[in-house]
């Protein structure tokens, strides 16, 4: 079969030889017009006059649209309509799109769009979260709380408290490839959009809408992404309802892509928090009450800021069962870039709360914080007595698991805060396996005694875990489908409706079908995501594109399948029950044919052979502002081993080693899905370390361009990086019982800014309280507080 | 502008290229060559990265800040000339899909140049040959493990060919099918004494050297530049020549050039070249165009000032020198006369006692929040000189003068340290940005030189030393 395999990734010859299409790569027409966008200057204000004589009579210009040129909609919001594609008059942060220039080059277009003069009579910008607290700036009516028992009162009565505060950084997505989107008119005023996007359908929806069409004629393509990490979620839209208004106005294709520092200003990123915290614990380190205070910052529009906010909020607990626990959460509204989809959705931030607490208690009560965690920890899967599913090969067709008999009153508390049973809780054997396989108890020795050699340098280990939910806790999201086709050659035609941005999906996907029909996996194509021929898709987000797809493309091919089945059957004379699909043949009884003549015969026989499929995932029932039910169908785990080494004099800190144990379930491709682990640990860690966003007092972004925001560079990566899957399998029915890996691993790397903690608080006894990221300079402050007090 | 050069093996010729226009912008709107990628278009992601070469070999290049009259008589390579003629995938392809290298994919054309000049080169120190290409999705183990699958590989034959092509009849006579024949081009001199002629009538023009400072202006700022002089066939401006009494730097050497030489001499300042930018924004920026640009946050200026280092400029026959320091006089003004460029910098040979340290939010390919450059001499016990310069700290490299005056003279112990410590605030004021505070500027500039006591009293210094 070819599930399980490590294969490569299906275009990585592509890449290697520079033959991999990128949107930007698509040959276009020679009359293709390219657009600009002129930007807000300051961050709030009313527009009082735009002169844009210059801008129109820039060399190369073709035309110049302002809000009131645009024919049909001005919104390119995912969410509540509060977005306009361009000016609405009144502008919210620095680097809004006020009027778009459509010239006959890319540079022209660029040099244009800077010669508009624009006055404003500017307003006072909430530029903080303080500022937008003080004015009660926020989306939704008031804070979201969830709540589980009474935390107030069991902090109250708990033996030992802590309490503090820290701000928590956002994070540019830094996707290699930009932002792009490649309009081409076609007949009858329909159009054809190839988009790099995460979210095709979306695309096709504001397209429509903005042109005036139903979606029936708008068509969009997208065959891959140079990286997506969320921040083509939603951020793709502008640009490409600008090529769609444009190509309509002028006839012609049009292309828009963002020059890096554009991009890098105009769009979304990661929310930062600030996050307060109480909590409750006794001697022996069981939490008791734990409260938290999420102050998110949503930037200026809502995008998909509550979901976010909500999935803060729903790992809040991460790995520990805690008694009582209440979460409030404000969503506040400033006059930033408006903070988007950013791997994890939000749960990072959750995560690093916990965290943040777990390595508070830790340092308060001098004990080892993994084996804290590990008293905190939710029951197991064994206690809570569900039974492991059995092996792939024995399994038939899945039947869902009897729930456990009488659960005794511990196990049904074993709820998360929002009232989610867990019973696939995995990390206790996960971490008794890291801690040997990392060698952690001989390291935290040597490392002890090294520190205590000398004061110039110090080294910390960091240990966190990850229990991530995985669906969208927009219920309705989680479907998918998928349509394949057999030629009577017997090759298949593969397509869904997730979208490729460098994860495999693709892969994997096409993986399951060579195995349904249990055919080599160079006999099925992969295709470009197209809303043509799957329709209605959800965004390939909130790591759900295998899951979903894989199983929509399960259904499309054993539709087939047993089509086929019937047909070879009944002219074999036999059962369909009969016929088995294995190793490029058919075998129907005792006859063997290959799947080519398979295929043929039931053309011959007339037999349909192109099946469309669809899944949604069971089981969820979620109610968001009660923050009660069941939103995740199930929970993926990691655990990490950090450790680092920071200066005292100067901060400087890197990572030595990191050992990661992750949980991809029952891999699909197990190459792959160590890729997404690695490449996410040092994204999360890059995090938490060395990228920092800093805005100035004006609201201007000053670090716009990687020579001024550092992600992690080569080097950056542990000099030693043990990373291995867990041999498990997935105990809900999951395509081929793998679990989703996309976001899980991220939140690995907030081990390394528990190490930096636990380095900074070996110069002393006061808790180090560090702010993230742990740059350099953070970490120097931090060692500052901790050794002079100051 | 006519230029000459050869791309994936064949020769272009080009008449009237626009003196600006980048390799990239060219490669991918006008050859249709969409292999390599814009990611940054200044230089600092790699996915644009090409390999050149020339008569000093093959050359890792950022192609978005690269302009076409640079390439003249060279060999420009890109994704697609990696593979040979028949297909046949280059060692570091073949290991990049076998060990899962890439992911998105877009980053990878780059990664596979750099792989490809770093392996024609024989380099083996993977995290620095790859340290100008960024990778979001990998986190850069499985193309680690890729660049070491492919070092035993022997060098394909169509990427040794290049050098052999690059001579001029080869490049000239092929193409066109005619004899050899000179460039005579008024903005390619091919000299020095022809760039000053060519300086002083247009003293106006823009010097273009490695162009990793002027291609912003034309990428970001979206400038026009006219007119232009490119300083590409200055081949004598590019000598570096070492003698007992000093080290004689072309303006035109480039970084790469000036940390081999330096390297054996001041290891301390070889290590700081390691982590300026990165090999395509070293193999293109040159030593002149650091000091003339001006900045306060280059990394040379402070380390030249604390060698001593002497300034020669010259304009047409006329020439002067200073001392390295007097040149930035204030922040964006140099003391440098219409048409007059940099011909060269000097550095008396001296015992090495050079610490320069570089402090920055990531180790590898980033601006420098401060640099501190320390030269400190102790003979006996006694401080008998000190020449410390700072970047970062004020609107011009800078000496901290008096932190020198409060060492000289004095025993080289923890207490004067701590009374020199106590004099950076009468040197520096430095101001908070992006990059750190001024607080933190302030104290770590202090701290250095505590880090330059312990390291030159044996100690390790750099958590760069420090491994698990």
């Amino acid at each position: 079969m070819s599930v399980t395999k490590p294969l490569p990734h299906d275009a990585a010859k592509l890449h290697v030889t520079g033959t991999a299409r990128y949107v930007d790569d698509i040959p276009t027409p020679r009359d293709c017009l390219h657009l600009a966008f002129g930007v807000s200057h300051v961050a709030k204000a009313r527009i009082t006059a735009m002169n844009l004589e210059e801008v129109k009579s820039s060399p190369g210009v073709v035309a110049v649209l302002t809000a009131v040129d645009l024919p049909f909609a001005n919104d390119v919001s995912p969410s509540i309509h509060d977005e306009p594609l361009l000016s609405d008059g009144t502008v919210n942060h620095l680097g809004q799109p006020v009027f778009l220039v459509v010239a006959t080059s890319h540079r022209a277009a660029r040099v244009a769009a800077r010669k508009g003069q624009i006055d404003y009579e500017e307003q006072e910008a909430l530029l903080t979260l303080d500022q937008a607290l003080a004015a009660d700036s926020r989306f939704e009516e008031g804070p979201r709380i969830y709540a589980k028992g009474d935390a107030s009162a069991a902090i109250a009565a708990a033996p030992r408290t802590v309490e503090g505060q820290f701000e928590l950084g956002g994070q540019e997505h830094f996707y290699l490839e930009g932002q792009a989107a490649l309009a081409l008119p076609q007949e009858g005023g329909d159009m054809l959009v190839h988009s790099s996007t995460q979210h095709p359908t979306e695309i096709q929806h504001k397209v429509a809408e903005a042109i005036g069409t139903p979606m029936h004629a708008v068509r969009v393509e997208i065959r891959r992404m140079g990286g997506g990490f969320g921040g083509k979620e939603s951020q793709g839209n502008a640009l490409a309802v600008s090529c769609a208004v444009a190509a309509r106005l002028t006839g012609k294709p049009c292309k828009m892509r963002y020059d890096r520092d554009d991009d890098m200003t105009i769009t979304g990123k990661r929310h930062p928090f600030r996050i307060s915290y109480r909590a409750g614990y006794d001697d022996e380190g069981k939490l008791l009450g734990v409260e938290f205070l999420h102050l998110v910052n949503c930037g200026w529009a809502q995008d998909l800021s509550l979901p976010v906010a909500d999935r803060a909020m729903l790992h809040a607990d991460n790995a520990y069962r805690i008694p009582a626990i209440r979460i409030e959460s404000h969503r506040l509204k400033t006059n930033l870039q408006s903070f988007t989809a950013y791997r994890g959705f939000g749960g990072p931030q959750g995560m690093v709360g916990i965290e943040r607490v777990m390595d508070h208690i830790a340092h308060d009560l001098g004990m080892d914080p993994i084996e804290l965690r590990r008293r905190n920890y939710y029951l197991s899967a064994a206690e809570m007595g569900g039974a492991a599913p059995v092996a792939i090969g024995a399994r038939t067709n899945g039947a869902p698991m009897t729930p456990p008999q009488s659960i005794s009153d511990e196990k049904k508390n074993n709820t998360t805060p929002y009232g989610q049973l867990v019973e696939d809780f995995e990390l206790h054997e996960m971490t008794a396996q890291l801690l040997e396989s990392s060698d952690y108890a001989a390291r935290k020795a040597e490392i002890a005694a090294w520190n205590a050699g000398q004061d110039r340098f110090a080294r910390g280990l960091g240990f966190s875990p990850v229990k991530f939910g995985i669906s969208f806790t927009l219920t309705h999201l989680n479907q998918a489908g998928a349509l394949v086709h057999v030629y009577q050659d017997g090759s298949v035609h593969l397509n869904h409706g997730g979208t490729e941005m460098g994860q495999g999906l693709f892969q994997k996907v096409a993986q399951v079908a060579a195995s349904r029909f249990g055919i080599p996996l160079e006999k099925v194509k992969i295709t470009a995501t197209d809303t043509a021929k799957v329709p209605n898709t959800s965004a390939t987000a909130a790591s759900s594109g295998s899951d979903l797809n894989g199983m929509a493309v399960k259904a499309a091919c054993d539709t087939i399948r047993d089509r086929m089945a019937a047909h070879l059957a009944e002219r074999y004379q036999t059962e369909p029950a009969n016929v088995r699909f294995d190793d490029g043949q058919v075998h129907i009884g005792d006859e063997v044919i290959s799947f080519d003549e398979a295929a043929n015969l039931a053309y011959q026989g007339r037999i349909s052979l192109s099946a469309t499929g669809f899944y949604k995932t069971p089981k969820l029932e979620w109610d968001r502002i009660k923050g009660q039910g069941r939103p995740f169908f199930y929970f993926a785990y990691g655990a990490a081993i950090t450790e680092v080494v920071v200066d005292r004099l100067t901060g400087e800190n890197r990572i030595l080693r990191a050992d990661i144990l992750h949980d991809a379930g029952a891999s699909l491709n197990p190459a792959l899905d160590i890729g997404q682990v690695e490449g996410a640990y040092v994204q999360g860690a890059g995090w938490l370390t060395t990228e920092e966003l800093v805005w100035d007092g004006k609201g201007a972004l000053r670090t716009h361009a990687p020579s001024t925001y550092k992600i992690p560079a080569c080097s950056d990566r542990p000099d030693v990086f043990n990373v291995a899957l867990y041999d498990g399998q997935n105990r809900e029915e999951s395509i081929y019982r793998s679990k989703a890996v996309g976001e899980p691993p991220f939140m690995l790397g907030i081990s390394a800014w528990l190490a930096q903690s636990a380095a900074v608080a070996s110069f002393g006894a006061t808790y180090p309280a560090m702010d993230a990221p742990g740059t350099a300079e953070e970490v120097w402050r931090a060692i500052r507080r901790v050794r002079d007090g100051v | 502008m006519k230029i000459t050069f050869l791309l994936n093996g064949e020769s272009v010729q080009l008449e009237d290229v626009p003196p600006t226009r980048t390799l990239l912008d060219w490669l991918r709107e006008d050859r249709g060559l969409t292999g390599t990628k814009e990611g940054c278009n200044e230089g600092d992601c790699g996915a644009c990265t090409v390999m050149v070469t020339d008569a000093e070999g093959a050359k890792a290049l950022n192609a978005c800040i690269l302009f076409l009259p640079q390439l003249d008589g060279k060999a420009v390579r890109t994704v697609e000339g990696a593979a040979g003629p028949d297909g046949t995938l280059h060692p570091a392809q073949q290991a990049m899909i076998d060990l899962h290298g890439s992911q998105c994919g877009f980053c990878t054309p780059g990664f596979i140049m750099s792989m490809v000049a770093s392996h024609a080169n024989g380099a083996t120190d993977h995290d620095t040959q790859l340290a100008g290409n960024l990778c979001r999705c990998t986190g850069y183990a499985p193309i680690i493990r890729a660049a070491e699958a492919t070092e035993t590989a022997p060098v394909p034959t169509w990427i040794t060919q290049d050098r052999s092509f690059i001579s001029p009849e080869k490049l000239r006579g092929e193409a066109a099918g005619r004899g050899a024949e000179p460039p005579s081009n008024p903005h390619i001199p091919q000299n020095a004494d022809e760039l000053a002629k060519a300086y002083a009538k247009h003293p106006d023009a823009t010097l273009v050297a490695g162009a990793t400072d002027v291609g912003l202006w034309v990428t970001k700022q979206l400038r026009d530049l006219d007119p232009v002089i490119f300083l590409a066939g200055c081949e004598d401006l590019k000598d570096i020549t070492v003698t007992d009494n000093e080290i004689r730097l072309g303006a035109m050497a480039d970084m790469t050039a000036v940390r081999e030489v330096i390297e054996p001499l001041h290891p301390s300042y070889g290590e700081m070249i390691r982590r300026y930018a990165s090999v395509q924004v070293r193999n293109a920026a040159t030593i002149g165009g650091n000091v003339a640009n001006g900045s306060p946050i280059g990394d040379n200026p402070p380390t030249l000032i604390a060698l001593g280092a002497t300034l020669h400029l010259r304009h047409g026959d006329a020439r002067r020198s200073m001392p390295i320091e007097d040149f930035f006089i204030d922040y964006g003004k140099q003391d440098r006369a219409p048409g007059e460029f940099v011909e060269a910098i000097t550095i008396p040979r001296q015992a090495d006692t050079l610490k320069v340290y570089k402090l920055s939010k990531r180790f590898d390919q980033d601006i420098s929040a401060v640099l501190g450059a320390f030269n400190i001499t102790v003979e006996n016990g006694t401080v008998t000189s000190a020449r410390i310069a700072f970047g970062g700290m004020a609107g011009t490299p800078k000496r901290a003068t008096h932190v020198e005056q409060a060492l000289t003279g004095q025993p080289w112990t923890a207490a004067t340290i701590a009374s020199a410590q106590a004099e950076f605030d009468r040197d520096f004021t430095p101001m908070s940005d992006m990059r750190a505070s001024a607080e933190y500027r302030l104290e770590t500039a202090r701290n250095l030189l505590a880090r330059c006591y312990a390291e030159m009293n044996g100690e390790t210094t750099s958590v760069l030393a420090v491994s698990a």
